[in-house]
């Protein structure tokens, strides 16, 4: 018998890997593409502009959602949680909430809206640290216990948004109502070009740090031992998952289950857990999913259907799927 | 060399290291004995720098293991826990490639390689280089585990129980593997172990730790006392000279 050498074996993982990155990235473009030319009538080149412009959104918030559902899991050491089951995103959309309730929507329009983005983003990073430290810090970490907690949080932040939403009065209502719901049909465009820069720098700032995840996803004393350090790269990808899910909510809104489908799927299509692998695998996956999902939505069954709603019927099934399975390890 | 100096750790009201000062040549196996929770763990661990010790130092060659940057540490220390879980799925190739990391920072040149390779053939990992750690019987994942921390060669080794779940000849080699190490490469090999006979037939120095404390430090030869190994376990054993090594009898 001849003997297998690792140069060999690592070889054709490699070959593998760049076989299924190659095929995820033919099917993303052609999604976008049928999205953008599939029955085109009318005046096409303004058509075209609205589609492209929806597209981008869709790619922008796809790969915010993807990046930042990857690294949390890595960092968390589990496969189950996501920033969106954990609630960060209800948790952006109270902030919002409750800008507009104590300083009003024409303090909220006369302010320059990045500076205003800024802030937010800064109370999401401090937020998110504060809640990872309290329930990942501790030794024990029961996976059902966290779950719950995300579920009460994101519950808790949806009902006091809505609370506050009430107590607004209905001049400004409708200006948060013009936030909150937005939906791929009508992203901003300054807000969609910043949000592309964000999300660029931010997943080419975690490229750097792929390698050293990967060993972090051993675990802890796994990482200690092979001189990665922990804390550092920890509070970094924090905040890196604490801009991209304000960027992606700030767009369209909670998509709750779209980075655990995503994130799931892409590894096991990968069969590794390489962060160089995963993470574009599942940043593909998330602009089929969701480019793929307009476009059935809008051209085959004619429906004005939010895709998230589809999404998180989806995502919650697999969701719950996965909790199952847990169970039973 | 390893110092360690006056390291205290606590957890809640439990003083499990209580003021625990030693020191460690360079080049050799020291084997650490004591009854479970003694705290041989958790020294290990301290000087291992994956637990912060409440009060004290532990330096390594002079460096402080609390300050020194992980990443340098890394390349001269690398510590094995008694327990190790990986939650996410890893066949035995990528594991013991993860140990060239602090070298590699994760891009394997031709020495790393040959070095996975090489470790893989030692512990007799072929047959299953492939196949993902969950897949593996507990002594077979214990030698992948090991086969890891050696690949990461450095001068400085602390295993806690490297001989968990191995059948007697896997033990055998394993002992013989360290001890060569320690020899030919002068590296300082620290390890906790159960059985006294192999911490006898295999160590240059010996340990006792009882109840949070160092009890007794020196040559193997001097430790290996009935009386000396009936204070630190609370048992009746007997130490005999059988082929120039003394073998303690504490089995009926
Ligand atoms: N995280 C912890 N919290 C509280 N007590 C702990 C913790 N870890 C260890 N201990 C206690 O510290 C003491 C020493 O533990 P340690 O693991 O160092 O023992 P040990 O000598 O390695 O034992 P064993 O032979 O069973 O591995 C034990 O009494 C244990 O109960
Ligand atoms: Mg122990």
């Amino acid at each position: 018998m001849s003997r297998v050498t690792s140069a060999e074996t690592f070889a054709r993982a490699r070959r593998r890997e760049h076989r299924v990155l190659a095929l995820l990235a033919l099917a993303a473009v052609a999604v976008v593409v049928a999205f953008c030319v599939i029955a085109l009538r009318g005046n096409w080149e303004y058509a075209l502009t609205i589609r492209a412009r929806k597209v981008a959104a869709m790619v922008v918030v796809g790969c915010a959602v993807a990046v930042s559902s990857v690294l949390f899991q890595t960092v968390t050491n589990n496969r189950v949680l996501t920033p969106g089951i954990m609630g960060f995103d209800s948790l952006f959309v109270l902030v919002q909430t409750l800008v507009v309730y104590f300083f009003g929507a024409l303090a909220l329009s006369s302010a320059d809206p990045r500076l205003l983005f800024a802030g937010q983003v800064v109370f999401m990073v401090v937020f998110a640290g504060a809640l990872y430290r309290w329930l990942f810090g501790r030794r024990s970490r029961d996976l059902y216990v966290l779950v719950l907690v995300g579920v009460v949080c994101g519950t808790l932040f949806s009902s006091l948004s809505s609370l506050a939403a009430r107590l607004i009065n209905p001049n400004d209502f409708v200006v948060l109502q013009d936030t909150l719901f937005a939906s791929f049909n009508s992203v901003d465009q300054d807000l969609l070009v910043v949000s592309a820069v964000l999300v660029a720098v931010v997943s080419l700032w975690m490229g750097r740090l792929f390698r050293r995840l990967d060993v972090l996803a051993l675990g802890r004393e796994h990482a200690l031992n092979l001189g990665v350090d922990h804390r550092s790269v920890v509070n970094q990808v924090l905040v890196a998952v604490a801009v991209l899910v304000s960027v992606a909510t700030a767009l369209v809104g909670p998509i709750t289950f779209l980075g655990l489908l995503v994130a799931n799927v892409a590894r096991q299509l990968a069969g590794v857990s390489r962060h160089r692998v995963v993470v574009p695998a599942s940043a593909l996956l998330a602009v089929v999913a969701l480019v793929g999902g307009q476009l059935v939505l809008e051209r085959v069954f004619s429906l004005d259907t939010a895709l998230s709603v589809i999404i998180n019927f989806v995502g919650g099934i697999y969701f719950i799927a996965l909790l199952i399975r847990e169970a039973k390890r | 060399m390893i110092e360690v100096r006056n390291v205290t750790k606590t957890y809640g009201s439990t003083k499990v290291l209580d003021d625990v000062s030693l020191t460690i040549a360079p080049g050799g196996v020291t084997s650490i004995i004591g009854a479970n929770g003694a705290g041989k763990s958790t020294l290990l661990s301290i000087i291992g720098r994956l637990l912060p010790a409440d009060s004290g130092r532990v330096t390594v060659d002079g460096l402080d293991v609390a300050t020194t940057p992980g990443a340098t540490l890394a390349k001269r220390l690398a510590v094995l826990r008694q327990e190790n879980h990986t939650s996410i799925r890893l066949s035995v190739r990528e594991l013991v490639a993860f140990g060239r990391f602090p070298h590699s920072r994760g891009r394997l040149n031709a020495t790393d390689l040959a070095a996975v390779d090489e470790a893989i053939a030692y512990f007799e990992l072929e047959e299953f280089a492939d196949r993902q750690l969950d897949q593996l019987s507990g002594g077979q994942r214990q030698r992948a585990h090991v086969a890891a921390v050696l690949c990461q060669d450095t001068d400085y080794v602390l295993l806690d129980e490297p001989l968990n779940n191995l059948d007697m000849r896997h033990s055998v080699q394993m002992m013989r593997r360290l001890r060569r190490m320690a020899r030919d490469f002068a590296k300082t090999v620290v390890l906790v172990v159960h059985d006294i006979n192999f911490a006898s037939c295999h160590s240059d120095e010996v340990i006792a730790m009882r109840d949070g404390g160092v009890v007794a430090q020196g040559p193997t030869a001097e430790l290996m006392t009935p009386e000396l190994l009936s204070t630190v376990f609370d048992l009746d054993i007997a130490v005999h000279d059988i082929g120039g090594n003394r073998i303690g009898v504490y089995y009926s």
